[in-house]
């Protein structure tokens, strides 16, 4: 659970605080292309929400290191995507997502649910309030699992999600050029309220990932709710 | 007037950030278009060289061509930088799919900080390019590239051209950054309609030229075109460019997803039989592709037949080559090295599909695996000019490269696009033969036999006495003046050669032609009884000699 106050991150499905723009992405997918289409989003963004490591120098400037890119082929979607090289950053986001994929398969689960990918800033308050985490922006990827019944539904299912995913590639794409707000850079002493710099070659915006399942009555009420806290801040 | 309010050294910087920024655009779309799977490290430590922060390669003869299509300028209204994305299969056709635009528009940004905010955008900026990129129709393509088709890029400037993309073309919008002296916008137009692979609706370019090309040799050949293959090999430095990568920063090796042809000829199909421009024109379409080239080809060891037909490749690992011109005397006649004179000789291929193919093939850069080489060359004289009339040069400026598919067993494919060089022979491709095979060919169709005479005649004629031709009748070998050693001979003063040939068929003898056998017998017979009577008239005389004898 989180290591901050419960006034800092509220439940998982509250409305965003004001000024967090959110963005709701939909996909229908077969149960074993759930994995690979979360991943192919989430690292989308986080392409765009990820800088190279900052190194302070005196006089308050810095300068950034460089950021990696890789492609990477789906097995299970005729789809390929770009993410950011860093294996930290992939091995959370795999974690998250298997999580997510094992709660939907789990008892209780129609094969509905959702995925949140919020980034936040830390602000930090007087003694004996506890800091804030405001959300700027947040994701949610609603996820509807389809069973199919024979191999040529599933090859037509590999090209329809892959050509799915094209279009929400470009949604995102739509998204992060608004350039619409974004924290500013901030000094030494204030990195860590809006980055994360816990990974040792890429520093993604401070973030953090939950999901919830639809039960199977079909409300959105939260069956299991989990949340991956990113920032290991240590107070 | 308007950018009295920039300083001067944004002002400089802005200028730097947009042409920076426009050569990063060209490598990573034509990266894009490799056909192969793009890997670069991330590095903490900031290199200073890595622009907009992130690791994008630099592929030397992109940029150079990249530069060359800009000539010093920076896209401006009205004058945008677009990279053109074609197509082209094995039959030399060829269609255009995308066209990726950097334009800038008249709205300005007055307020907006140039050294960190349009910097941070553009880098923003890339890293969407790099995810739409992927998501274009001609990404899978451009990954499933090798066997039927190739990709292509162009760069021009000037102005965007987008009616190649036939009808009912999609746009889909990168990005725009807002600047001091306007907004830069970055979008991609592409074809949607890909069915041409079975229709066949795309526009046939003629191929023109024949160009052969020593591959041994070290320098690509002269590539005026802006129309490039970025493959490149380590280590050939075509004197570019900026920027250097830096050396601390490590890639990764890219895993090679589409397979190798297996076997890949060149071959001319008939539709290309047409009398060809006589000159090797000023573009050059050259594949971006993976496994197309293996080597970097001179251009000093570069010589055209304008007639000739290029070098084929077994395994494809030999560039273009190749042309559809073909002599005019005999238009569908090929022409090999030796026959004509002035071809140069194949240097001897190697064996189909051997590891050393396979490994020249795939030369990695710094661990990234590129295919091989670029036919760019620095040596181009050609300027740009065309480009900046915003197509290419006419169709018939085009060079084609244009493949073989080895024919299998089986196969059934019109003859005349199935060539000598479908047979495992080397230098196959140059045998002096007619392209309609089996019309000619002595394994289908052996030569008439000679006529046939009595069999008595036949067997005590010696060869050729009688009815064939004497000496060479059948000449498909060619007597080389040879000198044998030790062959002069004062008795008989010619070489072993000429007596050779000149005893090789002697006269016969006289006693064993039938005619005056037959003729001597019958008067044998009539001068029989004469004889016999003779005889008994002299029998004392014998029995005397007899006696002596005892």
């Amino acid at each position: 659970s989180c290591p901050l106050s419960s006034r800092c991150c509220g439940p998982s499905g509250a409305a965003p605080a004001m000024n967090c723009r959110a963005e709701v992405l939909e996909v229908s997918v077969e149960g074993r292309q759930v994995e690979e289409a979360m991943l192919a989003v989430l690292h989308t963004i986080l392409l765009h929400r990820s800088t190279g490591k900052f190194h302070y120098k005196k006089e308050g400037t810095y300068s950034i290191g460089t950021v990696g890119t890789q492609d990477v082929d789906c097995d299970f979607i005729d789809f390929a995507y770009v993410r950011v090289s860093s294996e930290e950053l992939d091995r959370a986001l795999r974690k998250a997502v298997g999580e997510f994929k094992d709660a939907l398969r789990g008892s209780g689960s129609d094969g509905m649910g959702q995925i949140s990918l919020e980034f936040y800033q830390k602000k930090k308050s007087r003694w004996p309030f506890s800091d804030e985490c405001i959300p700027w922006e947040l994701w949610t990827i609603k996820v509807n699992v389809v069973n199919l019944a024979n191999e040529q539904e599933r090859q037509i299912c590999r090209e329809k999600v892959g050509e799915k995913l094209c279009e929400k590639i470009i949604n995102i794409v739509e998204v992060m050029n608004r350039h619409e707000y974004l924290p500013k850079m901030p000094t030494q002493s204030e990195v860590d309220n809006v980055f994360d710099t816990s990974l040792k070659d890429v520093q993604p915006y401070l973030y953090k990932i939950s999901y919830q399942i639809t039960d199977s009555l079909g409300t959105s009420v939260t069956t299991t709710m989990r949340r991956l806290i990113k920032d290991t801040l240590a107070l | 007037a308007m950018d009295t309010d920039l300083s001067s050294q944004d002002r400089k910087d802005l200028d730097k950030f947009i042409k920076f920024f426009a050569l990063k655009t060209v490598q990573v779309i034509v990266q894009a278009r490799l056909g192969e799977k793009i890997c670069t490290r991330s590095s903490s430590s900031p290199t200073g060289s890595d622009w907009f922060n992130l690791a994008i390669k630099d592929i030397p003869e992109v940029t150079h061509e990249a530069k060359k299509a800009l000539a010093g300028q920076l896209p401006a209204v009205g004058r945008s930088m677009c990279v053109e994305i074609s197509l082209k299969t094995s039959e030399g056709d060829s269609m255009e799919l995308e066209i990726w635009c950097l334009e800038m528009n008249e709205k300005c940004d007055k307020e907006i900080k140039v050294s960190y905010t349009v910097y941070n955008r553009l880098s923003l900026l890339l890293k969407s390019l790099l995810a739409i990129t992927r998501v274009t129709p001609a990404y899978r393509l451009s990954r499933k590239q090798g066997h039927e088709y190739v990709i292509l890029y162009r760069i021009y400037f000037g102005e965007v051209q987008l009616s190649g993309l036939g009808e009912g073309f999609q746009t889909v919008r990168v990005g725009t950054v807002g600047t001091p002296v306007g907004t830069i916008t970055l979008s991609c137009a592409y074809r949607i309609n890909l069915a041409f692979m079975s229709t066949r609706q795309f526009e046939r370019t003629p191929p023109i030229m024949g160009i052969i090309i020593d591959h041994f040799v070290d320098r690509p050949y002269p590539s005026s075109s802006p129309m490039h293959p970025c493959n490149y090999r380590a280590g050939e430095d075509n004197g570019a460019v900026y920027p250097s990568v830096e050396d601390s920063q490590e890639v990764c090796t890219t895993s090679f997803s589409t397979s190798p042809p297996s076997q890949c000829v060149f071959t001319v199909t008939k539709a290309h039989f047409q009398t060809p421009p006589p000159v090797v024109t000023d573009t050059l379409k050259v594949p971006v592709m993976g496994l197309a080239f293996s080597h970097q080809l001179s251009s000093s060891r570069l010589s055209y037949q304008p007639a000739a037909l290029g070098v084929g490749s077994a395994d494809m690992g030999y560039p273009v080559l190749f042309a559809g011109g073909l002599n005019a005397a005999h238009p569908h006649q090929l022409i090999g090295p030796g026959k004509e004179g002035g071809v140069p000789p194949v240097p001897s291929q190697p064996a189909h599909g051997t590891q050393a193919d396979q490994e020249r093939m795939c030369t990695p850069l710094d661990g990234v695996h590129y295919s091989a080489v670029t036919p760019s060359s620095s040596e181009d004289t050609e300027t740009v000019s065309n480009s900046s009339e915003g197509k290419c040069g006419s169709p018939q400026d085009l060079l084609e490269t244009i493949f073989i598919r080895k024919v299998g067993a089986f196969v059934n494919k019109p003859i005349n696009q199935v060539t000598m060089a479908n047979l495992d022979i080397p230098f196959a491709m140059f045998a002096p033969k007619n392209v309609e095979l089996e019309d000619n060919d002595p394994m289908v169709n052996p030569p008439e036999s000679p006529e046939t005479e009595s069999p008595l005649q036949g067997s005590l004629h010696s060869e050729g006495s009688s009815g064939s031709s004497t000496g060479n009748t059948h000449d498909d070998f060619v007597m080389i003046d040879f000198k044998p050693a030790f062959s002069k001979d004062d008795i008989l003063p010619m070489d072993l050669g000429t007596f050779y040939r000149e005893f090789q068929n002697p006269p016969q003898l006289s006693s064993l032609s039938i005619d005056i056998g037959a003729q001597s017998m019958a008067e044998d017979l009539d001068s029989l009884p004469e004889k016999l009577a003779v005889h008994e008239k002299n029998v004392k005389e014998f029995d005397a000699f007899v006696e002596t004898l005892q």
